[in-house]
């Protein structure tokens, strides 16, 4: 099983460095999700990952899993929405004022 | 008055003069004049204490942890700068509100001129070392407001930069070796340090200390070499000059010497480097001043020269040589302000300060030549006038100074600075006043009003009379002198008086008299020889080191920074990882501590797709619809995970977050393109393709190899567990660690969220206001559209989900503290409740059925749970801390209320309003021209007459 979760944040790392490495602005904003997720998935799994024990206390049962991290990733999920919007608005403001929506500064007369 | 009133309240005075600009000039400078009267006032109060010889003490901790505490301390020399700070503060503001014209705003200028003030009686004031380098950084701030206050002028602005750029550079260097002087004493109160002389002294790190703060001191008080600047900071108005130069700003150098001179003096190097560097500045601004043709360039360079006598006294490091110094701060600061004001008079009444336009203006201006006469005269040592009683004292302790070995040395260069000191007073009252009366004046000369020539006039007032009858005023200097010398070296016994006998200062001073005289005889012939030595021009290679350092710097950034994110992007991961690998091999990894865990199918398939998506991504971005539901994918499969993995909350929020993301980056592709093109090369990409395999490698590995290992030092997570219920009455651990623990970090998390909200509306709106504009209004929709926008079907359904999706928002709210849930979730859930009618009826229906703005939910969200933290100081417990109680009202349940629960209707609030307010921005780009909006819920409606209309034409 920990192989599994830490080979998915692997990937979706990398995946999300490779779209983040991309040129337009919407990959890079797709890429950066990515690697939102990957970036929680590792923070959550901080506490160590249990299957069937939700932090929820109940009279009879003794064994919880870490809730500390999850209430630390259940905020960023959140603010992560609120950063995504940002930049969206901010590549779309870019795009729309300037028809172009490469990431990298332009050279002089080639836009 | 207490001391900090004195300091407060020309900074608070300064919020006056700018409301009073509407009132008129003479209000303004009226509540400017009595503002500083009362700080005036107010110090006076302290006078019988100061001259019982206590020290009046006001203190503060402000931050004891750092040892900076706002600490005050009057004494002598403190009430000495003050007294002159404040008074000729006072004589200054009067003349001011004659000088300034119509066109100048007044409001603007007191407004700056308080803030000066208030920051050199800081700096006088101050018994922290770290407080005085705040103020002293003000002063550099404020003077550079003050200099280049007439901002149309550009000698005006450049005089101002290259004021700041040298105060500033010698305000960062002195912040050093303040510093190095805290950490030696342990301490950063002026009244410690100023016991540990031996301590300090002995130290090794003594030099760079003192170096340090002398680089302050002489940057600030004009000494050679950095003393270009206050010639060029003349560009100032008349009033700035004379209150900036003779007695404040260029004083706080001498003042800090004089306040360390009982720690830092005494020493070889102290007296090396400040007697040597005061002596030149003395000569040098004395030859300089004789030869500038500018009535206020030559003061300057006076100034200038009389800063280097004063510096030079101090650095003798003799009590006599401090008294003297002491004695002619309070000469200069007299007859300086008195002839720079009366500059300004001869500017403002002939429109020309250029000597060589003037003369004879002793018939036509006879009030404003006396008063320059008297000053001027006493500038130059003449007996009877106090100039002559400092400086006999100046040349009497030059007579004992040996400097490199040399007795004669000091005696005969200071005799020359004298010398030329006395020549430029003489032409100053010569070639303006004598001579023949003009007929090219540029404009009639006369006398001012009285409020112009009143202010100068007084200042002559103790040059006479101290010269006459100086005994009046060595009481005071020797109580100022005294703390001065600390317990440093005793008080000496030499008085003030006029005649000392046939002593070698006083044929000093009648070579210097004549010589003058002589210099005044010789002056044309002198001109054209100093004309015709080549001199190198401070501000032309000020500005060449200043181009040079900018040029160093664009070397050095642009190249690194070139704009392309990109490689940013990837220089810092490849950084990244590498840093990572260096550590990873470096350090040591223990053996696992657990078996692995088995895999469950429902994981594996899980992760199957998730993988599979990814990678989908990954080669089908440049489609960027299909990329669009391959992300989403990817977010259902991670919350999913989380609902394996005993997160059922993280697993709701991250489900909910993920609709509307995906709903907002719908929003956004409706105006990009929804192509990528193919731009980088094959090579290129295949760089991209190793950098994002060894950052996933990198992050693989890390978390593989943590997750079979316990943590090194147990984790604070079972307070966590034991306590939720027993102090946070809940029995959802997360939810009371969100709302109740950790509530402070959800409080300034929610208002991030806010601001980022804001921040896009803020973005839309700026859209909407420029040229863009007219763009969204008349774009072309790229896609065919479909033929209804707002079908039935979706109308119903969305209209009937509403209720449905309410309540399980309150459900979930409700229930949050005990089960999963909770505000963000909630607010989550319930705002794509709202979305779906905005998709369904579109945006004109919805928001006229809005009954509040979002921008007032997002901030009564902030404010419900800003309020409930503060509830908690009226039972004196700190903010935030939660309370909650059981209750039961027949025939419900017994259920709790707990404080946390408002904390989490203002999350749930701002979660809201966040939200919406961010999609909402993005869909109010999406108006077009073309398309006529629907205030009917939806386009075929059987209880409607009319036809469906046509809302959107047809896309290509």
């Amino acid at each position: 099983m920990e192989f599994l979760i830490a080979s998915a944040i692997g990937v979706m790392t990398a995946a999300g460095i490779y779209l983040v490495l991309r040129l337009r602005t919407f990959p890079v904003i797709l890429g950066i999700s990515l690697l939102t997720y990957a970036v929680n998935v590792f923070l959550f799994t901080s506490g160590r990952v249990v299957a069937g024990a939700p932090p929820v206390l109940r009279d009879d049962i003794n064994t919880y899993t870490d809730p500390l991290p999850q209430a630390l990733v259940l905020t960023a999920i959140v603010i992560s929405f609120g950063m995504t919007a940002v930049v969206v608005m901010i590549g779309l403001g870019a795009f729309l004022g300037s028809d172009d929506d490469h990431v990298d500064d332009q050279p002089e007369g080639k836009v | 008055m207490s001391l900090f009133f004195i300091v407060a309240l020309p900074f608070f005075g300064a919020l006056l003069p700018g409301l009073m600009n509407p009132a008129g000039r003479s209000a303004c400078a009226g509540v400017t004049f009595t503002v500083t009267l009362a700080a005036f006032v107010g110090l006076l109060t302290n006078l019988p204490a100061i001259l019982g010889g206590d020290i009046v003490t006001a203190r503060v901790d402000w931050m004891p942890a750092l040892g900076l505490n706002f600490t005050l301390m009057l004494d002598s020399l403190g009430f000495f700068f003050a007294l002159l700070i404040l008074g000729i503060g006072l004589l200054i503001i009067a003349y001011a509100r004659q000088y300034l014209s119509h066109k100048d705003n007044m409001g603007e200028f007191f407004t700056y001129l308080l803030l000066f003030q208030g920051a050199m009686v800081g700096i006088v004031l101050s018994d922290n070392i770290l407080l005085l380098l705040i103020f002293w950084e003000l002063t550099s701030l404020s003077s550079f407001l003050l200099i280049g206050y007439w901002k149309h002028l550009p000698e005006g602005r450049q005089g101002a930069r290259m004021a700041l750029t040298v105060t500033g550079m010698g305000g960062l260097a002195m912040i050093g070796g303040m510093l190095i002087l805290g950490q030696i004493v342990g301490s950063y109160d002026l009244s410690v340090i100023l016991q540990n002389r031996e301590l300090i002294q002995a130290d090794p790190l003594y030099v760079p200390a003192l170096i340090l703060i002398l680089l302050g001191c002489f940057t600030k008080s004009a000494q050679f070499p950095f003393h270009f600047w206050l010639p060029h900071a003349m560009a100032a108005p008349t009033p700035v000059s004379a209150y900036l130069h003779s007695a404040t700003m260029v004083k706080a150098g001498i003042f800090l010497m004089a306040r360390m001179w009982p720690v830092l003096s005494g020493t070889t190097e102290w007296f090396l480097i400040v007697t040597t560097a005061g002596l030149i500045t003395m000569v040098l601004g004395a030859v300089i001043a004789l030869f500038k043709h500018d009535l206020k360039a030559l003061l300057a360079f006076s100034t200038v020269s009389h800063l280097g006598l004063i510096t030079m006294l101090l650095g003798t490091g003799t009590a006599f040589g401090a008294m003297a110094a002491v004695f002619h701060i309070l000469n200069h600061a007299t007859f300086k302000a008195a002839l720079f004001m009366s500059a300004g008079i001869i500017d403002h009444e002939a429109h020309t300060r250029d000597i060589r336009r003037l003369g004879g203006l002793r018939t036509l201006m006879p009030v404003t030549f006396v008063i320059v006469m008297l000053a001027a005269l006493s500038m130059a040592g003449i007996p009877l006038l106090n100039g002559f009683l400092s400086k006999e004292m100046m040349l009497e302790e030059a007579n004992h100074t040996v400097l490199f070995n040399s007795p004669w040395l000091v005696p005969v260069l200071a005799t020359v600075g004298s010398l030329f000191s006395a020549a430029y007073c003489f032409r100053l009252i010569g070639h303006v006043f004598f001579g023949p009366v003009r007929d090219d004046y540029p404009a009639k000369p006369h006398d001012p009003p009285a409020g112009m020539w009143l202010p100068p006039a007084l200042l002559i007032i103790p040059v006479i009379v101290i010269g006459v009858a100086p005994f009046v005023a060595e009481p005071f200097v020797k109580l100022v002198t005294a703390s001065v010398l600390g317990n440093a070296a005793e008080m000496p016994s030499a008085h003030l008086k006029i005649w000392h006998g046939l002593v070698p200062a006083l044929y000093m001073s009648i070579i210097a008299v004549l010589g003058g005289l002589a210099m005044l005889v010789i002056f044309k012939p002198a001109l054209r020889v100093w004309d015709a030595v080549p001199r190198p021009e401070a501000k032309t290679i000020f500005d060449a080191v200043v181009a040079a350092i900018v040029r160093l710097s664009q070397a050095l950034i642009l190249p690194l920074h070139n704009g392309a994110f990109t490689r940013y992007a990837a220089v810092g991961t490849v950084a990244i990882v590498v840093a990572g690998y260096y550590a990873w091999t470096t350090g040591t990894v223990g053996a696992p501590m657990h078996e692995m865990q088995k895999a469950d199918p429902v994981l594996i398939s899980g992760w199957g797709m998730l993988v599979a998506a990814t990678i989908g991504m990954v080669f089908l971005h440049r489609n960027r619809f299909l990329s669009l539901i391959l992300i989403g994918i990817v977010g259902l499969m991670v919350s999913i995970g989380f609902v394996f993995l005993s997160a059922p909350d993280l697993a709701m929020t991250q489900f909910t977050v993920e609709v509307v993301t995906i709903i907002l980056l719908l929003l956004a592709l409706n105006f990009l393109p929804n192509h990528t093109p193919i731009e980088s090369t094959v090579l290129r990409r295949m760089r991209d393709v190793a950098v994002a395999v060894a950052g996933g490698l990198a992050s693989f590995a890390l978390a593989y190899y943590y997750m079979l290992r316990d943590p090194v030092s147990t984790p604070i997570s079972e307070f966590h567990l034991a306590n939720s219920y027993k102090g946070g009455g809940g029995t959802n651990v997360v939810n009371v660690i969100l709302v109740d623990f950790r509530g402070f970090d959800t409080f300034g998390e929610i208002i991030v969220l806010s601001i980022a909200a804001l921040l896009i509306y803020a973005l839309t709106e700026a859209l909407l206001s420029g040229p863009v504009r007219m763009r969204l209004l008349n774009r072309k929709p790229d896609q065919p559209q479909a033929g209804g926008v707002h079908p039935m079907m979706m109308v119903v359904l969305t209209r009937g989900m509403m209720p449905v999706v309410m309540m399980v928002g309150f459900y979930i709210f409700l229930s949050g503290h005990n089960e999963p849930g909770g505000g963000f979730i909630a607010g989550l859930i319930v705002s794509i409740g709202v979305v779906m009618q905005y998709m369904a009826s579109g945006f004109s229906w919805t928001s006229a059925r809005l009954r509040y703005p979002y921008h007032g939910v997002i901030g009564a969200g902030v404010l419900v749970a800003g309020f409930t933290g503060i509830g908690s100081w009226f039972v004196d417990k700190p903010f935030l801390t939660s309370d909650f109680t059981y209750v039961r009202i027949p025939p419900f349940q017994e259920f709790e209320l707990a404080t946390a629960a408002l904390f989490d209707v203002g999350v749930f609030l701002s979660v809201v309003g966040a939200v919406m307010l961010s999609l909402e921005s993005f869909s109010r780009l999406a108006r077009r021209k073309d398309a006529v909006e629907s205030e009917h819920p939806m386009d075929i409606d059987p209880s409607r007459d009319d036809r469906p209309r046509q809302t959107v034409t047809e896309g290509a």
